[in-house]
C-alpha cells in the first residue's frame, strides 16, 4: 500500500497546488513534496533490507483479460531510486523559491506530477506500466521547459521530446513483442508481468533484436554516446530545476530501464553486445570530458561532464559483474546529488550576475566565502575525490571495468584525469582571480540557499564516508538480478 | 415465389457476370471521366448496382440467402447514402452555382 | 617474518590511533569555519596544538609499541566499502614504518605550523591557511597509517587536494592558480596509475588490505617477474612519479612554489613528496617479486635526479633552486629503491625531511625579511642581518651536501654505497648528481648571504632576524640536520649500530619469504666503504670550493634577465624547455580535439544525424504534400489504379 501511496500522493497533491492562486503554491508544493519524502523514509524503516525480494508489493487487475497488471513494489534498487526522487524534489521545489516564474500553480503542479511519474518508473512491475509511467514523467518536463524556459526553447524542447518518444516507441514495439511471446508455450494467456519476462526463453537472434529496441531507448533517455546530442541543449535552456529534474533524476530513468528491463529479460543479447555498449560508453566518457574542457558556458560544461559521467555509470553496469553494478547504483545517487548540486550553484552565480559565461565571471570567492565551499564539496565529490560521494561509485565502476577488461578500465579511468582538468578550469574562472563587472557586488548565499545546499552536502559525506548504508539495501536485489541473468 | 432463385438460374451465371463487369467499368469510367457530381453520383449507383446483380446471381446459384441479404443492406445504405449526398450536391450548387467538381479543389495542401 | 596481530581489542588504544588524524581534522573545521571570525591567536593556537596532540600521541604510541616487543597491529573502526567479496576497512596498521613516519609527518609538522604562525601572521586568510594545512596533515596521516591500498589512496589524493588549495593559497593570482591546477592534474595522473594498481592488486590477490595482500605475496607462485608483478609494481610506481615528481611527471613541483614558503617546506619537501617512497616501501615484498621495475625505477630515479640538479644550476628563485634540489634529491631515494636499499631510502627520506624542511624554512625566514623578494639576485649579504637564519641554512645546506657529521652525509653516503655495488655507472652518476648539489646549493648559500647587498633601499631598511615562533622551528631542525644522521650509523663506525635498520628489520619479513636474496643485508668491504665516503666528502668540498671562488671571491652575480646566454646555460635556465614540450604535445592537442570533438563532431556529425533525419521528415513532407492536389478525379484515379494493381498482384503474383 505504502508504494501506491508514494506513487499517487505527488499527483494529489499537484491537483491542490494546480487550485491555489498566487505565489504561495510553492510553500503548499514544498510540503507536498516533504510529506512525499517522509513517506519514503517510513518506507525505508520498514524495507527488509536483507531481503532480496519485491516487497511493498501491490498487484492490481487493469487490463485483466489481456494480462496487464497494475504491478507495483520496490526492490533495494527501486528503494534507493525512490529514495533519491523524493529527496531531490523538496530540494528543487526549495531552489526556485526566490525565483517568482508565472503561473507558480503550473510550475509546482507539474513537478509535482512529474514525481509521480518518475516514482512510476522505478516501482512499476509490469511492462505496459512501466511505458506508461515513462511517458507520463515526460509531458511534465516537456511543458516546464517549453514554458519557463530560455530563449531557444521551443525547438530545442522540441528536438528533446521528439528524440525521446522515438526512443520510447522502440521500447513499446519490444514490449509488445516480448508480451506476445509470453505463455507462448501453454495455453496460460499473455502477460505483461515483470517475473514473466524474466522467464522467457528467446532465441539469440531474437534476443539481440530486442536488446537493440530496449537499449535505444534506454541510451537516449541516458544519454549514451553518440544518443546524446539533445541533451546539452536542453539543460542549457530549460529553467534549472528542470534541468535539474533532467539532469538528478530523469536520466537516472534509463540507467534503472536498464538494470530492470534489459539485462535480467534478454542476458544473451547482452552478452553478444555488451563489448560493443562498453566501448560506446567509455567512448563517451572520453569525449564528454574533453569536449567540457573547452566549454564556456557553465550549465554546458555541466551537461556534458555529465554525459562522461553516465558513460561510466552504463560502462559499469554492463559488465555485469557485482563491483560494476553495485557501484552504478551507488553512482546513481551520487551523480544525482552532485549534478544537482552544481547546477543549482549556477543558478545561484545566474542569479547575481545575469551571466553563465566563465570569461565573464572570476575572484566570486572573495565575497562569497559559504559559496565557495559548497561549490568545492560538490566539485570534488563530482571528480571522485576519496571520502566523498564520487569515489565511492567511480572506484568500484573502474574496478568493474577493469575486472572485465584491463584496457577499457585503463581508458574508463581517464575520467579521473579529465574530470580533474574541466572541473579546476571551471572552478578557477569563476570562483578564483580577479573580481570581473558582474562579480563586482556578489552577495553570499541567502538562508533559503543554504538550506537547499547543506542537505546535499551532508549527503555527499554520507555516501562518502559510509557508503555500506546504501550499498547494503541494493546488495540483495543486484544479487538477485545477477542470479537472473546468469541462470 | 419459391422459383425466383430458379428463374434467375435460367440465364447461365457468365452473362451474370459479363453483365455485371460492364456495368461496373462503365460507372468507374464514369467516375473518372465525368465533371458533373451528378454524374458521377449516379456512376457509384450504377457501380453499387453491378455489385447488386452480381450477388444475387451467385446467392441464386449457390442456394445460400446470404448474398441476397446483404443486397438489402446495400440498397438501404445505398438510399441513405442518396439522400446525403444529394443534399450536398443541392448545398454545393447553391453556393458556387455549378456542379463541377473540377471547382472543387479547394482541399489541397 | 612479521605476523600481523589482529584484530587490535583494546578500545582505549583504538580510540588513541583514531585521536592522531582526527585532532587536525577537527583543527581543520574549526579554523574553517572560523576564518576571520576567531582571533588570530586562538586559530593558532588550535592550529599548532592539536599537532603537537597528535606528535605527543603518536610518540606513546611509538613507546607503547616498543615496550611491547614491537608486534604489528590493525586497528578497525568500520567497514567502509563492502561489495561482494571485497570488503575495505576503515582501518590502521601500526608497525614500525607507520610509526616512523607518524613520528616524522606530526613532529615536523608541528614545527611548521608553528613557523607558519608567525610567518603568516600578516595573511588575512589565517584562519583558512591553518585549515588547509591542518588538513593536509589529516589527509597525510591516513596515507601513512591506513591498513590497505584504498585507505592509503584516500589519503594520496586528499594530500593532493590540500597541495591543491594551497598552492594556489593566494587565489587572486591567476599564475598561482595554474600552477595549483597543473600540480592536482598532474597528481591526477599518477593516481590513476595507482588506482589501476590498485585493481590488479585486487583482482590477483583478492584483496586490498596490506596483511592479506604482502601474505598472498608471500606465497606468489608466480615465479619472479611475472608479468602480473610487474605491472602492479608499475602501476604503483605511475601513482608514485605523479605524487614523487619523478621525470616525467615533475614539473609541477618547481611550479608549487607559488604556495607560502611553510606550504613548500611541508607538503612539497618534507612529506607529500615523499609518500611515493612510502608507498614502494610498503610494498617492499611486491616490489622484490619484480627486479625489473626496480631497475626502471633505479634508471628513472637517476634520470631525475641529474636532470633536477642541472637545472638546479642555474635557478635564481631562491625556492625554484630548493624545489629542483627537492626532485633531484627524490630521485635520489628512488635510486635507492631501484637498487633494493630501501632502509637507506628511507633513512634519506628522514634525513632530507629535516635538511629541506629546514632549508625551506630558512627561505622563508628570508624571503620574510627580504619583503617577498625571492630573486638570488637582489639579496647577498644577509649573514649580518639574519643570524640564525644564516647558521641554521648553512647547517641545512652543509647537511645536503654530504659534508659529515651532518645528517645528509650518513645517509647519501650509505645510499651511494649500495648504488656502488649494484651499477657502477649509477654511482658515477650519482656522485655527478652530488657535485652539483653541492655547488647550487652553495651557490645560493653564497649569493644569499655573502657579499654585499644589491636588492633596494626600501628592502634594505626593511631587514630583521625573523621572530621567535619563526626561528624555533629553524634551530630545532638545524639541530636534528646536525645529529639525524647518527640514527644510521655505517658498519665501517661499528657493528650493528644502524639504529633505523635494525628498527625496521622486521617490514621486510615477507620479502624475505618471497625474494630473500633481493633483500639480503649488504656486504661491502670496508676499504671499498672507506673509499667512496673519501670520494663524496672530496667532491662535495671540491664543489663548495668551485662555489666560493666563482661566488665569493670573483664576486660573480648571475646574468639579469634578458641577457644572453650560452646555448647550454640558456637551456637549462629554461628548464630544457620541458614544460614546453609537454604544452605542445600534450595540453594543445587536447585543447584541438576538444574544439573538433565539440564543433565537428558533435555539432556537424552526430546532431548533423540527428537534425537530418528530421529535416529529411520536414522536407519529404514539403515535396510529398502536392500529391495532395485536391482535384477529386485524380484521387479517384489513383484509387482505382491502386484497386486494380492489389487485384492484379493479389491474382497473379501472390
Amino acid at each position: 500500500m505504502i508504494t501506491a501511496l508514494l506513487l499517487f500522493w505527488p499527483a494529489l497533491a499537484a491537483l491542490l497546488v494546480l487550485l491555489i492562486k498566487g505565489q504561495g503554491a510553492k510553500k503548499v508544493a514544498f510540503v507536498a513534496a516533504l510529506v512525499e519524502f517522509a513517506i519514503a523514509i517510513v518506507a525505508t524503516t520498514g524495507f527488509d533490507a536483507a531481503s532480496g525480494a519485491t516487497q511493498f508489493e501491490l498487484n492490481l487487475p487493469w487490463v485483466e483479460n489481456a494480462g496487464i497488471g497494475f504491478h507495483i513494489g520496490m526492490d533495494g534498487i527501486s528503494l534507493l531510486m525512490v529514495l533519491l526522487t523524493t529527496f531531490l524534489v523538496p530540494l528543487i521545489i526549495l531552489s526556485a523559491f526566490k525565483h517568482d516564474y508565472k503561473n507558480p500553480n503550473a510550475f509546482y503542479a507539474l513537478i509535482l506530477f512529474m514525481q509521480t511519474g518518475l516514482i512510476g518508473v522505478f516501482v512499476a512491475l509490469d511492462a505496459f506500466l512501466f511505458y506508461f509511467f515513462w511517458e507520463v514523467a515526460l509531458i511534465p518536463i516537456y511543458f516546464i521547459a517549453a514554458i519557463w524556459g530560455g530563449v531557444n526553447r521551443i525547438p530545442v524542447t522540441f528536438k528533446f521530446f521528439v528524440y525521446t518518444i522515438f526512443g520510447s516507441l522502440f521500447m513499446l514495439a519490444a514490449f509488445v513483442y516480448l508480451y506476445f511471446q509470453t505463455g507462448a508455450t501453454e495455453l496460460a494467456a499473455h502477460s505483461s508481468d515483470v517475473q514473466a519476462f524474466y522467464q522467457l526463453a528467446l532465441s539469440a537472434e531474437s534476443q539481440s533484436w530486442i536488446f537493440w529496441f530496449l537499449f535505444i531507448a534506454f541510451a537516449i533517455k541516458m544519454p549514451v554516446f553518440p544518443f546524446h546530442t539533445w541533451q546539452p541543449d536542453t539543460y542549457t535552456e530549460s529553467p534549472t530545476q528542470a534541468t535539474m529534474l533532467l539532469s538528478g533524476i530523469m536520466l537516472k530513468m534509463g540507467i534503472y530501464g536498464v538494470l530492470r528491463w534489459l539485462l535480467p529479460v534478454v542476458p544473451m543479447g547482452v552478452s553478444q553486445w555488451d563489448e560493443l555498449v562498453l566501448i560506446l560508453s567509455i567512448i563517451g566518457i572520453v569525449y564528454g570530458s574533453v569536449i567540457a574542457i573547452r566549454q564556456h558556458d557553465l550549465k554546458r560544461l555541466i551537461a556534458y561532464s555529465s554525459i562522461a559521467h553516465v558513460g561510466l555509470i552504463a560502462a559499469g553496469i554492463f559488465t555485469l559483474n557485482e563491483q560494476g553494478l553495485q557501484g552504478g547504483v551507488i553512482q546513481m545517487l551520487s551523480h544525482g546529488i552532485n549534478v544537482t548540486g552544481l547546477f543549482f550553484i549556477i543558478e545561484i552565480i545566474y542569479r547575481r550576475t545575469n551571466t553563465r559565461e566563465i570569461t565573464s565571471l572570476g575572484g566570486i570567492t572573495q565575497n562569497a566565502k559559504a559559496l565557495s565551499i559548497f561549490f568545492m564539496i560538490l566539485l570534488l565529490g563530482s571528480v571522485a575525490l576519496p571520502l566523498t560521494n564520487g569515489f565511492v561509485g567511480e572506484f568500484l565502476l573502474l574496478l568493474g571495468v577493469y575486472n572485465y577488461n584491463a584496457w577499457f578500465g585503463a581508458v574508463a579511468g581517464l575520467t579521473i584525469i579529465l574530470s580533474s582538468v574541466y572541473m579546476l578550469r571551471m572552478f578557477q574562472g569563476v570562483m578564483f582571480g580577479t573580481k570581473s563587472e558582474h562579480t563586482e557586488a556578489f552577495t553570499d548565499l541567502t538562508f533559503n540557499e543554504k538550506a537547499v545546499l547543506i542537505p546535499l552536502v551532508i549527503m555527499v559525506f554520507w555516501i562518502g564516508l559510509f557508503p555500506n548504508t546504501f550499498l547494503s539495501i541494493s546488495e540483495p536485489a543486484v544479487g538477485n538480478l545477477l542470479n537472473i541473468i546468469n541462470r | 415465389m419459391n422459383q425466383i432463385p430458379e428463374i434467375i438460374r435460367t440465364v447461365p451465371l457468365e452473362y451474370y457476370l459479363f453483365f455485371s463487369t460492364a456495368l461496373f467499368a462503365i460507372g468507374v469510367i464514369g467516375v473518372l471521366t465525368r465533371r458533373n457530381a451528378i454524374i458521377i453520383f449516379m456512376c457509384v449507383e450504377l457501380m453499387l448496382n453491378a455489385v447488386n446483380v452480381l450477388l444475387t446471381a451467385l446467392a441464386s446459384y449457390r442456394g445460400d440467402a446470404t448474398g441476397q441479404v446483404f443486397v438489402f443492406f446495400i440498397m438501404a445504405v445505398a438510399a441513405a447514402e442518396v439522400c446525403v449526398g444529394l443534399a450536398i450536391i443541392v448545398m454545393i450548387y447553391r453556393n458556387i452555382r455549378s456542379t463541377d467538381v473540377q471547382l472543387l479543389n479547394r482541399l489541397k495542401w | 617474518m612479521q605476523e600481523i596481530v589482529m584484530p587490535f581489542n583494546n578500545q582505549a588504544m583504538a580510540l588513541l590511533c583514531l585521536l592522531i588524524p582526527l585532532l587536525p581534522l577537527i583543527g581543520f573545521i574549526v579554523n574553517g569555519l572560523g576564518n576571520r571570525k576567531l582571533a588570530k591567536g586562538m586559530v593558532s593556537l588550535i592550529g599548532c596544538g592539536t599537532v603537537l596532540a597528535s606528535f605527543l600521541i603518536s610518540v606513546y604510541l611509538f613507546v607503547d609499541f616498543t615496550a611491547n616487543g614491537s608486534r604489528a597491529y590493525t586497528v578497525d573502526f568500520y567497514n567502509w566499502i563492502s561489495v561482494g567479496d571485497m570488503q575495505i576497512g576503515f582501518s590502521f596498521l601500526i608497525d614500525q614504518l607507520t610509526l616512523l613516519m607518524m613520528l616524522m609527518v606530526t613532529g615536523i609538522g608541528f614545527l611548521i605550523h608553528l613557523y607558519s604562525a608567525g610567518y603568516m601572521s600578516h595573511d588575512e586568510n589565517f584562519g583558512k591557511f591553518f585549515a588547509f594545512i591542518n588538513l593536509f596533515m589529516f589527509s597525510m596521516l591516513l596515507l601513512v597509517m591506513g591498513s590497505n591500498y584504498v585507505m592509503m589512496f584516500v589519503g594520496w589524493e586528499g594530500v593532493g587536494l590540500c597541495s591543491y588549495l594551497l598552492i594556489g593559497f593566494w587565489n587572486k593570482n591567476t599564475n598561482y592558480n595554474n600552477a595549483a591546477k597543473k600540480a592536482f592534474v598532474m597528481n591526477r595522473i599518477g593516481d590513476l596509475g595507482f588506482l589501476l594498481g590498485i585493481f590488479l592488486i585486487f583482482i590477483t590477490f583478492g584483496s586490498v588490505s596490506y596483511p592479506q595482500v604482502f601474505a598472498e605475496a608471500a606465497r606468489y607462485t608466480g615465479g619472479i617477474d611475472s608479468t602480473v608483478m610487474i605491472a602492479i609494481t608499475l602501476l604503483l610506481f605511475v601513482g608514485a612519479m605523479g605524487k614523487s615528481a619523478q621525470i616525467p611527471l615533475f614539473t609541477w613541483l618547481p611550479d608549487a612554489m607559488a604556495g607560502p614558503t611553510p606550504v613548500s617546506a611541508l607538503i612539497h619537501a618534507a612529506t607529500m613528496v615523499t609518500a611515493g617512497i612510502y608507498m614502494v616501501l610498503r610494498s617492499n615484498v611486491l616490489y622484490v617479486l619484480a627486479p625489473t621495475t626496480m631497475e626502471v625505477i633505479a634508471i628513472v630515479g637517476i634520470a631525475t635526479a641529474l636532470l633536477a640538479a642541472t637545472i638546479g644550476l642555474a635557478q635564481n628563485d631562491i625556492k625554484k633552486v630548493l624545489a629542483y634540489s627537492t626532485v633531484s634529491q627524490l630521485g635520489y631515494m628512488f635510486l635507492a629503491l631501484g637498487v633494493m636499499a630501501f632502509d637507506s631510502s628511507i633513512f634519506h627520506v628522514l634525513t632530507h625531511a629535516f635538511f629541506k624542511a629546514l632549508l625551506f624554512l630558512g627561505a622563508g625566514s628570508v624571503i620574510h625579511a627580504m619583503s617577498n623578494e625571492q630573486d638570488i639576485r637582489y639579496m647577498g649579504g644577509l649573514r649580518k642581518y639574519l643570524p640564525i637564519t644564516f647558521l641554521t641554512f648553512l647547517i641545512g645546506t652543509l647537511a645536503i651536501a654530504g659534508i659529515p657529521p651532518f645528517a645528509g652525509f650518513f645517509s647519501k653516503d650509505e645510499l651511494l654505497a649500495h648504488v656502488w655495488e649494484h651499477n657502477k655507472l649509477m654511482w658515477g652518476l650519482g656522485l655527478l648528481t652530488s657535485f652539483m648539489t653541492s655547488f647550487y646549493m652553495f651557490r645560493l648559500v653564497f649569493l644569499t648571504f655573502f657579499g654585499t647587498f644589491r636588492g633596494t633601499e626600501a628592502q634594505k631598511s626593511h631587514l630583521h632576524e625573523s621572530p621567535i615562533s619563526m626561528t624555533l622551528p629553524l634551530i630545532v631542525l638545524a639541530i636534528l640536520s646536525t645529529i639525524g644522521g647518527f640514527l644510521g650509523i655505517p658498519a665501517v663506525f661499528g657493528e650493528n649500530m644502524h639504529l633505523l635498520q635494525n628498527y625496521l628489520a622486521p617490514i621486510y619479513g615477507y620479502a624475505q619469504v618471497a625474494n630473500a636474496a633481493a633483500v639480503a643485508p649488504l656486504h661491502i668491504e670496508h676499504s671499498t666503504e672507506w673509499m667512496l665516503m673519501g670520494i663524496s666528502v672530496a667532491v662535495a668540498v671540491v664543489a663548495i670550493i668551485l662555489a666560493y671562488v666563482m661566488y665569493v671571491s670573483k664576486k660573480q652575480v648571475p646574468a639579469a634577465e634578458g641577457t644572453k646566454l650560452s646555448p647550454i646555460h640558456n637551456l637549462i635556465y629554461n628548464k630544457y624547455y620541458i614544460d614546453e614540450l609537454y604544452n605542445a604535445i600534450i595540453v594543445r592537442p587536447i585543447m584541438w580535439l576538444s574544439s573538433i570533438f565539440h564543433k565537428v563532431f558533435d555539432v556537424v556529425i552526430v546532431d548533423g544525424v540527428v537534425n537530418g533525419v528530421g529535416k529529411f521528415v520536414v522536407q519529404s513532407s514539403r515535396t510529398l504534400r502536392f500529391a495532395q492536389s485536391g482535384a477529386i478525379g485524380f484521387y479517384i484515379l489513383i484509387m482505382v489504379v491502386s484497386i486494380a494493381l492489389i487485384l492484379f498482384l493479389n491474382f497473379f503474383i501472390g
